[in-house]
């Protein structure tokens, strides 16, 4: 069966879901739903962590999905670190989606402070799954040091700009020992189904079903890019051609030896 | 290629940006409809002045509702269906400037009051149970009495309740904002009123703020001490508006490259109504051209934050955050001890939109975005 395993974890769905932008907490509820998601993402700066009467906490149901909560806004190793562990401390979680992004109009990440973080992370017993920039070395070393997967962003989060860094992220998953995560910048269920046929073993979409304008559809073709993309993939592409085979083949010769 | 500009006093003297330029003015005005939609449909949130100049021209007035697809789609993309709140708390309406169209001014002989750390920290108690999480300390020029510390034991106050606390004073030193940091405070928002040096000269006759080029610097000071948030703007009315727009732009982009770890964000106020107002202004703005301005940043910083305190009627803001807004102030009090109604006392200026801050979050739904209470987290710093 192809499962999906994270830190031991199984997960039948490959799409993740990130909880901002939405204009509700009820639309973001039904999203989550259509979606068929087990793992959304949450903004520790959006809430309050240790309220369980938090409106946006309580519009996620922690039966259904693992919730995991992110650094964004951190603008540093030690900040990222320390929002980590409040969250810890406050919810009991010991998975944290790493996000150290210290500017705030790319919101690109950090990849200094990232590693930085996550050694420091990983030792202390967390569960870490880095967001970061299409970079295939940062992303050895991440593994290296034992995070549970990588996150490496397809285009800038919320630009929608689908599959930028591709070249890089195929670097990315043809050298992976953990699951490799696109995130960040996927527009369109084909940018989905696309980081999947690729061999991507999941992918976290936020801005694109948030800001939709039916939210909840765009949530459910995502998820259906998300598992189309994933057959594909196990199906077995069977490459293009530039061109078309040749009728007299050069090794024809050989078939009578 | 051009030489980089570390300064913005130099960047803005050598653009006659705080002048009133005639060269510039041609420039806008012989901007042509092509011209204009060109500017429209080129890759959006990218800045450079001859776009601005495009946007802000009289041709663009045609072209208005496309600005405002743009700018909504732009918006909504980079910043959600969201609508971030935030409320101010005055503590100080003592002055020690005389700006001519300030109902705080020395000279305009209003009720002063200054709230002590307790009376602030009850003014905001009562602001919590609001539902707020950002609050903005406001005061006039008084910095006898509300000093760095001041401040300081104000923010240990206020963290408990508040995620995010920013400061809307007189310029302070960079050692002096490090402080302010290292208390919880992390954003600064300072207009400089108007970039022209003739026209701030004239508004600004005597005290500190009569020092130009001292305030001009004030956010370099706190982005180099880690401020992460700088609020700027011009006070519309005090100069004419379309330069006012150029120089704010090149401010802005000169900080967001500088310190490019903090978030720059757009105000707008407008000349409202004030006790004492000294002189008349001839370049008061329109709706119009107040929405046209916004669209046009909106264009060029797609990542830039858009503020509408209450100075706007109800209407219009209800309107604006369909555009381009991306935080607004509800239920808002401008004189120190506002909130519990005890104390009498001047107000800066006059607040149009005087709901209160649910029912501007039940508008904010009602226009299908999603009224955000907190956006940051206490966490993010770390007191001594």
């Amino acid at each position: 069966m192809d499962k999906l395993v994270i830190a031991g974890r199984r997960f039948e769905s490959r799409l993740f879901i990130g909880t901002g932008k939405y204009s509700s907490n009820a639309v973001m509820a039904e999203a989550i739903a259509a979606s068929g998601t087990e793992m959304v993402t949450v903004a520790l700066r959006r809430v309050d962590i240790d309220n369980e009467n938090d409106d946006l906490l309580a519009a996620i149901d922690r039966r259904k999905y693992l919730l995991l909560p992110n650094t964004s806004g951190a603008r540093d190793a030690a900040e990222a670190v320390r929002l980590a562990r409040l969250a810890r401390a406050a919810s009991g979680i010991e998975w944290i989606k790493l996000e150290v992004t210290p500017d705030p109009y790319y919101l690109l990440p950090d990849g200094t402070e990232t590693l930085k973080a996550a050694e420091e992370l990983v030792k202390d017993g967390f569960i870490v799954l880095p967001y970061i920039n299409a970079d295939p070395i940062l992303a050895k070393r991440l593994q290296d040091i034992g995070t549970a997967t990588v996150m490496p962003l397809a285009s800038p989060i919320g630009s929608n700009q689908g599959l930028k860094t591709r070249a890089a992220i195929e670097i990315i998953i043809a050298q992976a020992t953990v699951p490799v995560v696109v995130d960040a910048g996927l527009g369109l269920p084909s940018h989905a189904a696309e980081a999947m046929e690729m061999g991507a073993d999941a992918v976290l979409v936020n801005t694109a079903i948030a800001t939709a304008k039916d939210p909840v559809m765009m949530a459910g073709a995502f998820a259906k890019a998300v598992e189309g993309g994933r057959e594909a993939f196990r199906a077995g592409f069977a490459g293009q051609k530039a061109q078309a085979s040749a009728s007299s083949p050069l090794t024809g010769f050989l078939r009578n030896d | 290629m051009e030489q980089a500009m570390s300064d913005i006093r130099i960047i803005l003297e050598t653009k006659q940006l705080d002048t009133c330029s005639s060269g510039w003015l041609e420039a806008i005005e012989g901007v042509s409809r092509a011209d204009v939609l060109r500017e429209i449909d080129a890759v959006p949130g990218k800045y450079h002045i001859e776009r601005l100049i495009a946007l802000l021209s009289p041709a663009a007035d045609h072209f208005l509702e496309q600005m405002a697809q743009v700018g909504r789609q732009l918006t909504i993309r980079r910043f959600g269906r969201t609508i971030q709140l935030y409320v101010p708390l005055y503590v100080s309406n003592y002055c020690i400037n005389s700006c001519r169209y300030c109902g705080y001014s020395s000279s305009a002989g209003g009720d002063c009051t200054r709230l002590t750390i307790e009376e602030a920290l009850a003014e905001a108690d009562i602001i919590a149970g609001e539902g707020f999480r950002h609050i903005l300390i406001v005061s006039g020029e008084d910095p006898g009495f509300v000093t760095v510390d001041y401040l300081a034991e104000l923010a240990a106050g206020l963290r408990k309740r508040f995620s995010s606390i920013s400061v809307e004073i007189y310029p302070l030193d960079r050692e002096q904002y490090r402080r302010l940091f290292e208390a919880g405070i992390d954003g600064v928002t300072l207009y400089q009123e108007t970039y022209d040096r003739s026209v701030y000269a004239r508004c600004h006759p005597s005290g500190p703020k009569s020092d130009y080029d001292r305030r001009l610097e004030t956010h370099d000071l706190a982005g180099s001490a880690g401020m992460r948030r700088m609020g700027i703007g011009v006070l519309l009315g005090l100069g004419d508006w379309r330069l006012e727009t150029l120089a704010l732009a090149e401010h802005a982009d000169y900080l967001m490259k500088k310190y490019w770890r903090s978030q720059v964000s757009f105000s707008f106020p407008r000349l409202r109504p004030a006790r004492g107002m000294q002189a008349e202004f001839g370049h008061l703005v329109g709706d119009r051209d107040m929405v046209k301005m916004m669209l046009a940043l909106r264009l060029c910083f797609a990542d830039a934050g858009i503020v509408l305190s209450t100075r706007e009627s109800a209407s219009l803001r209800d309107n604006l955050i369909r555009l381009c807004v991306t935080q607004i102030s509800a239920g808002s009090k401008t004189s120190p001890g506002g909130y519990g109604g005890h104390i009498q006392s001047t107000r800066q200026f006059e607040i149009d939109d005087e709901r209160t801050a649910a029912e501007v979050a039940a508008m904010i739904d009602a226009a299908g975005f999603q009224p955000v209470w907190k956006d940051w987290d206490k966490a993010f710093s770390v007191l001594p």
